[in-house]
């Protein structure tokens, strides 16, 4: 039992990482007032990207590094149709998503079912690995799982200790009066939505080069909405995001911690899902006012318009 | 960079879509001199201003500081120049502190730990100016009075010389107003340009050294203020001495149509916007509001048409009490209203020409059966309307946004006063209209004037009011300044009472 709890824990932490990764991202969209509902298809490209790379050059590094930019490449149509054009954001959200899973299904055909045999080996952290339970569930993870953790706390920091984390910070609360301080609006909020693809592509190669080493379609299984959600749980605040991701890789493996109990798989396998649900819900309960939303989310701002 | 002493503005035009904005526009400022810029609503002070801020480009004429001809693009410039600017409306981020605020607009915040390291700049700052502020604080828990002195220290942190306050204390509280009039004056000790923009007399003359007076985008005039008085600043404001004009015909006012006894109304940010306001309203009368924007206007409209739920007091039409009740049932008894932001609150932009000719009417019978429109009648009654009140468009069938602004308020105009309204409540009717548009909307009221109904006119144009109205009531401040016969004599002196120095 004792082993079974660890090793649940252990892969709450995994399951935890790319949800971890890419609601850090959509947290730094979102607060320059970007609502962006591209992240299921940019995580999605990024995991065929990694996974083909890798795949070729048996370089997992470069496997990342590739998926990252196209990651921000393919936002690149995000920002211009809700920076540039000014359109609907849920429109062109949802039209990253369908392209960027479409496109992966393509580019990954040939590789469906093929096993990864690189091996991107875990990183026990000497001394603190050494620790009895803890050790082994924090501190001898895939790199992605440090790398996940650190990249949280930066945009934190950048968030809120930095002069650009005030400008992001501001264009998502009131472009206008940003702009009449002489800050260029369009170029903070490209620069988000940039940012914010790199991290959901870097969750997504997470996903197929660490996680489960190999590429299905449809792989990150509406990963990329939970994060969404998430990005909502966490108050857009990145350091909360630590805990909200992991609590959420928690009920991603709870399910066969249950499954002995005679409880239907289908049932656990649904158990996500519903939690997001749940969480929106009571969410939605709260003063609206001190949930902290970026006070101009979503709304095109059009330059020298009263 | 040297310190801006003296800034000159030579021949400014601008104009904008052909209608000139600016006309021939010259002064200038020098160190430590408070410069006042009067006129009324739409006489190019703001145009001025934008232009020296950065924010327009003029069309004609140039800019001078300390002597050198300069252009500036933008706001950045601007800054550089040392010119800085406190919007009526400011531009400060709500729900951020006072510190990340300044740390948004101060040219020299370091990149990390911004907050940190210009909290004590700041604060030996805002001392020499005894401003006493909590900079931890969000500018939504701020005052009004506040938030303005957190314009104030943005722009002279960005070391402004010249400082423009456009319409500084519309939002202030009187104890407010006293304590940015001396902070005010602490900076013209120190040396620094202020412009101080207003259409209140009173402060004009309490606190400017010299000013300039705008009218229709020119120069109507300048003055000190020590060889000046409010009488002639407020004769050159409206720029003329009131004349009348007759082409009204004389008709007797009929029986009471609307009458407003006591009333109290909040306004949008909870302070009071009416204050015991009291008139009647007669067939076959047209009834004024004149007066600068923002004084109840806007409440007054919507308390009569239901809009805006009323505090205290009675509103009645036909002695039937109508405080408080639904705009539906308001509109049932007889009142149209004509609004005063028409894209916003006169229209369903996306929606086709012939839905907007029944926004309010669709539940009467003649257009509608049980939960369906009678497409054939609504169409056929629009091309009606628009007959009859000249609204060209090419076609019925299309989105009323593609019209122009005449063309739309010609089609409010008919959709309101097609089922012979009672009373009829126009808020800035001709604003932003043609030549041709205005005359027709003028003329119509007079029609409906003539044909029995009454009308409550809201306006800014005095030539307007003046041309339109049997009686005129003046409001400053949520109160009616003076009830006047449109042919009395003391109307001459409608400028001070709209500056809120004279009350009758």
């Amino acid at each position: 039992m004792e082993d079974m709890i660890v090793s649940t824990l252990e892969r709450a932490m995994v399951a935890g990482t790319p949800l971890l990764l890419a609601t850090t991202g959509e947290v730094i969209c979102e607060r320059s007032g970007i609502l962006n509902l591209g992240v299921e298809g940019v995580m999605s490209m990024g995991a065929v990207v990694a996974f083909i790379v890798t795949m070729t050059t048996g370089e997992p590094w470069l496997g990342v590094i590739c998926a990252v930019g196209v990651g921000m490449a393919i936002s690149i149509v995000h920002a211009f149709a809700s920076v540039s054009l000014q359109a609907n954001q849920v429109v062109s959200g949802l039209a990253l998503t369908m392209l960027g899973l479409g496109f992966s299904g393509m580019m990954g055909k040939p590789y469906v079912g093929k096993p990864l045999l690189i091996k991107m080996d875990d990183l026990a952290i000497p001394f603190l690995s050494d620790i009895p339970y803890l050790g082994k569930i924090l501190f001898s993870q895939s790199p992605f799982f440090y790398l996940a953790i650190f990249l949280a706390l930066t945009a934190w920091f950048f968030l809120e200790k930095t002069r650009l984390g005030i400008q992001i910070r501001s264009t998502g609360e009131n472009p206008r009066a940003t702009e009449t301080q002489g800050i260029n609006v369009s170029r903070i909020k490209y620069l988000s939505i940039l940012i914010g693809g790199g991290f959901s592509a870097l969750a997504g190669a997470h996903l197929s080069i660490s996680y489960s080493k190999s590429w299905i379609e449809g792989m990150t299984a509406g990963r990329g909405w939970i994060a969404i959600a998430l990005t909502i749980f966490a108050l857009w605040n990145p350091a909360r995001a630590i805990w909200a991701a992991f609590l959420f890789g928690f009920i991603f493996v709870v399910q066969y911690l249950l499954q002995p109990l005679g409880i239907s798989p289908n049932f656990l396998s649904m158990l996500p899902y519903i939690a997001t649900l749940i969480i929106l819900l009571l969410i939605s309960f709260k003063d609206p006012r001190r949930l902290n939303a970026p006070a101009m989310l979503g709304e095109p701002y059009k330059r020298g318009e009263r | 960079m040297e310190r801006n002493q003296r800034l000159e503005m030579k021949g400014i035009s601008k104009s904008f879509h052909g209608i000139p904005a600016n006309q021939d526009i010259s002064f200038c400022i020098e160190s430590g001199e408070i410069l006042g810029l009067l006129g009324e609503n739409g006489a190019g002070k703001t145009t001025l201003m934008n232009i020296l801020y950065g924010l327009y480009q003029p069309d004609a004429g140039e800019i001078r500081i300390n002597g050198t001809p300069v252009r500036i693009h933008n706001p950045v410039e601007s800054i550089f120049h040392g010119i800085g600017m406190v919007h009526q409306h400011f531009m400060l981020i709500q729900n951020h502190s006072v510190l990340e605020n300044i740390a948004l607009s101060y040219k020299d915040t370091p990149f990390f730990f911004p907050k940190l390291k210009i909290r004590e700049k700041i604060e030996t700052f805002s001392k020499s100016f005894d401003f006493n502020m909590d900079l931890t604080k969000k500018i939504w828990q701020l005052s009004a009075g506040e938030q303005q002195r957190v314009e104030i220290i943005k722009a002279l942190l960005n070391g402004a010389d010249l400082l423009i306050l456009d319409e500084p204390t519309s939002v202030l509280t009187p104890q407010e107003i006293k304590e940015l009039i001396s902070i005010l004056k602490g900076m013209k000790a120190k040396g620094h340009m202020i412009i101080f923009i207003s259409h209140k007399l009173d402060e004009i003359m309490d606190i400017c050294d010299r000013v300039l007076v705008l009218q229709k985008g020119r120069i109507a005039g300048s003055a000190l203020t020590r060889d000046t008085d409010k009488t002639s600043l407020a004769r050159m404001m409206v720029g003329r001495d009131v004349v009348f004009n007759i082409k009204r015909e004389k008709i007797e006012r009929g029986r009471q149509i609307l009458s407003v006894e006591h009333l109290d109304v909040m306004g949008d940010k909870g302070i009071p916007a009416l204050k015991d306001i009291s008139f009647d309203v007669f067939e076959n009368e047209i009834f004024g509001v004149a007066g600068v924007s923002g004084n109840g206007q806007r409440e007054l409209a919507e308390a009569v048409t239901g809009i805006r739920a009323v505090k205290s007091g009675k509103i009645r039409i036909n002695d039937q009490d109508i405080t408080n009740t639904s705009p539906r049932h308001i509109y049932d008894l007889g009142v149209s209203h004509v609004p005063e932001e028409r894209i916003r609150f006169g229209i369903a932009p996306g929606l086709f020409l012939y839905d907007n000719a029944i926004l309010k009417q669709h539940h009467l019978k003649k257009f509608s059966q049980r939960y369906f429109l009678k497409y054939k009648e609504v169409k056929h009654h629009t091309k009606t309307l628009m007959n009859d009140f000249n609204v060209s468009a090419h076609s019925i069938n299309s989105q009323i946004r593609n019209l122009s602004g005449g063309n739309i308020q010609k089609l409010i105009l008919g959709r309101e006063i097609s089922e012979k309204p009672q009373l009829l409540v126009a808020s800035h009717p001709t604003y932003g209209l043609d030549v041709g548009a205005t005359e027709f909307m003028r003329n119509h009221l007079l029609m409906l004037r003539k044909t029995g109904s009454a009308v409550l006119l809201f306006s800014e144009d005095l030539e307007e009011i003046f041309e339109l109205c049997d009686r005129i009531a003046v409001i400053f401040d949520g109160e009616f300044m003076a009830i006047l016969d449109s042919d009395d004599q003391r109307l001459c002196d409608i400028g001070l009472m709209m500056a809120g120095s004279e009350r009758i």
